[in-house]
């Protein structure tokens, strides 16, 4: 048997004693609300009426038929309320603080969805609201940042460290330790101790569960392929869980190849070499440090990836054989971005775009009457400001060079 | 002698000890090296040698701050092991390490515990460490006659503390409040209380740090607590004021 909180050798709850009690209190709401049905009940009621679950699996008959292989569905959790897998995990989190009677929540944010989906989620339920989010990330992911703040949100630059995600996670920590008799801390992916691991994934399998049905339903068989990027792993994980034991399915995860794997400016941690084991942030698991156990700086062009650590239950998976890991470069992620907003209409964030550069690499080895999912775990709408800048589009640089003026004007 | 019977034996001597904490290798190991020096002339009882980590979770601004100027200054683990073996062998005090958990891990924890056994380290407190997860490490320590020092939180429950007490040896090291290292400590009534809550649920002698900063400090602790530790002030006080303050400011904590 394995140690609870531990999947494999990985995992565990490496965490000061001050908020040992917290953590029991948690995992006792946790495991009552999981024994609950009419708790799970109340969740995809507020996930069809709130956001917009089930969300649809959709064909992409124009890249199916530019790859000339298997079908592509991708599910799309970009059309979820926020535009992001992250608001199932943040309803889901919701409901349990509203349990345990606490007024305040706070947040980690890379990418800047899962502290938009946050916000909104205390905005729904009266919550006050805190978000942490490294000072690299505020500016390239700037969007997010004013609607947080509009939302009702303390948005916090942290400006220790690297200034990205990881930093953004210990100041969370730093204001829990302080806070945790009003405060919940809703982590973001299915990262750190127990119990935010197992519990995140679970209410990201909801992702999983929708889309195994789905696939069934349009192509009379499970698909031969499944695609995640990989973050934390909470998208992944979600709709891993609706097909890990159906052996036939392959599962995918895409990490972020940076400037390529042999630069060391990536945060590829199971598809590239140089991950080891550690304990950080306060789990197990794969880290990208130095040979002192120092984290490193890692480099990705999606906030959302950018990412030192990654869950441990995808690296027990790993370890077991059962998902493979591929990594996307961010001048991969730019081409297949543009391809399928040519060929489907639809724009995925860039974090998404991982998996579909993995998925074009690998859908024209695969037969027409195979299916492959995708899936889009947010919308691209906040990376504007990125993607126009990767393209460099001459007549956005415009628009923004009139808008300064304008403002400086003044 | 055992850490915890050499505490009680000074602690015969004087109405509270002192622990004090450095960051290894800020702002340099050369300055550490003076600050210890003005700390042990200055009556100082035992020392915790902080190993910087890249994420100190724990940690206030001031500590944050010390802990990534070393790592980018270039100080690696074994200069520290270098640096807590020369400091151990030139003074008679006790030195502790303190770090986080990966540090130990990464080196390996026994081979990390063995060495600081052999340099003359006579304990440990490592934060994000509980005693569920440090099963290894508990062990070893026991079985290196090292001291797994255990902490006590003003969150945590009488059964709790005594869970606790049952892993540590050494001492227990408080933490005043909730929160980071750093900020200031109100000792109100609340905090009596939960002295005495941890009194009564060990033996050990305690120890009690975060935010204590002054003689006052320092005498409102005096007949509470066996030791005050004084962390953050410190390092505040080299960067204001250089090493050679801090003689006088330890001198004047006391007596
Ligand atoms: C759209 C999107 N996809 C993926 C991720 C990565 O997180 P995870 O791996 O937990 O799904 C993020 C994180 O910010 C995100 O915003």
């Amino acid at each position: 048997m394995d140690k609870p909180g531990y999947f494999g050798q990985w995992g565990g709850a490496y965490i000061p004693e001050v908020l040992y009690e917290t953590f029991r209190e948690l995992k006792e709401v946790y495991t009552n609300a999981k024994a609950d049905p009419a708790f799970w009940q109340e969740y995809l009621d507020l996930m069809g009426s709130y956001s917009c679950r089930p969300t649809p699996l959709t064909h992409a008959d124009n890249l199916s038929r530019h790859f000339g292989g298997a079908q592509i569905f991708i599910k799309r959790e970009d059309l979820n309320h926020t535009g992001a897998h992250k608001a199932n995990n943040v309803m889901g989190q919701g409901l349990l603080v509203k349990r345990m009677g606490k007024t305040r929540v706070i947040a980690e944010t890379g990418a800047g969805q899962h502290g938009v989906a946050c916000a909104t989620m205390a905005a729904k339920f009266g919550f006050a609201c805190t978000i942490y989010m490294g000072e690299e990330d505020v500016h390239r992911q700037r969007p997010n940042v004013f609607w947080m703040e509009k939302l009702g949100a303390t948005v916090v630059p942290v400006t220790t460290g690297s200034r990205t995600l990881k930093d953004a996670i210990n100041e969370a920590f730093r204001d829990w330790v302080s806070n945790m008799d009003t405060t919940h801390y809703v982590m973001g992916t299915v990262c750190g101790p127990h119990p935010f691991p197992e519990m995140v994934a679970w209410f990201q399998s909801i992702i999983g569960q929708e889309a195994r049905k789905q696939i069934i339903k349009v192509h009379g068989k499970l698909p031969a392929r499944v695609y995640a990027c990989v973050g934390g792993g909470s998208n992944a994980m979600g709709i891993f869980q609706g097909f890990l034991t159906d052996p036939e399915v392959e599962l995918i995860g895409v990490e972020a190849g940076g400037k390529g794997l042999d630069t060391g400016q990536h945060a590829a941690r199971l598809a590239s070499q140089d991950a080891s084991p550690g304990v950080a942030q306060g789990y197990k698991t794969m880290f990208l440090q130095d040979a002192d156990g120092q984290m490193r700086d890692t480099h990705s062009v999606a906030a959302g990836l950018d990412y030192i650590g990654v869950s441990p239950l995808l690296t027990d998976l790993w370890e077991k054989d059962r998902v493979r890991f591929a990594a996307a470069t961010d001048q991969e992620v730019m081409a297949a971005l543009d391809l399928t907003i040519k060929k489907e209409g639809i724009i995925p964030a860039l974090e998404s775009t991982h998996a579909f550069v993995q998925a074009f690499k690998e859908a024209g080895e695969l037969a027409p009457d195979q299916a492959i999912i995708i899936n889009q775990s947010g919308r691209g709408d906040k990376d504007i400001f990125t993607i126009a800048h990767a393209f460099d589009d001459p007549s956005w640089k415009e628009f923004i060079r009139k808008k300064g003026e304008e403002y400086a004007a003044r | 002698m055992q850490l915890v019977e050499q505490l009680r034996a000074a602690r015969t001597k004087k109405d509270i000890l002192l622990m004090t904490h450095l960051v290894l290798g800020y702002p340099s190991f050369a300055v550490n090296r003076e600050v210890i020096h003005q700390m042990v002339a200055n009556g100082v009882d035992i020392i915790e040698l902080q190993i910087p980590f890249s994420e100190p979770m724990a940690d206030g601004p001031m500590i944050i701050k010390a802990n990534q100027e070393a790592i980018a200054n270039g100080t690696k683990v074994a200069d520290c092991l270098a640096f807590a073996a020369e400091m151990a062998a030139q003074y008679d005090i006790p030195f502790l390490f303190m770090t986080y958990y990966n540090i130990l891990f990464k080196y390996g924890v026994k081979k990390f515990l063995n060495k600081a056994r052999e340099i003359g380290i006579r304990g440990f407190i490592v934060p994000d460490l509980p005693p569920e997860e440090g099963e290894e490490y508990l062990q070893l320590a026991r079985e290196f006659d090292l001291a797994p020092i255990q902490i006590f939180a003003p969150t945590s429950t009488e059964e709790r503390m005594r869970i606790l007490a049952r892993h540590g040896a050494g001492f227990i090291y408080c933490v005043a409040r909730r929160g980071v290292t750093g900020s200031k400590t109100e000792f109100d009534a609340s905090f009596d209380a939960y002295l005495a809550r941890c009194r009564k649920a060990t033996d050990l002698p305690l120890a009690v740090g975060f935010g204590i900063s002054s003689r006052a400090d320092v005498q409102i602790l005096t007949g509470k607590a066996d030791l005050a530790v004084i962390g953050t002030a410190t390092i505040r006080l080299v960067e204001e004021k250089g090493p050679e303050a801090v003689g006088p400011f330890i001198a004047g904590l006391r007596g």
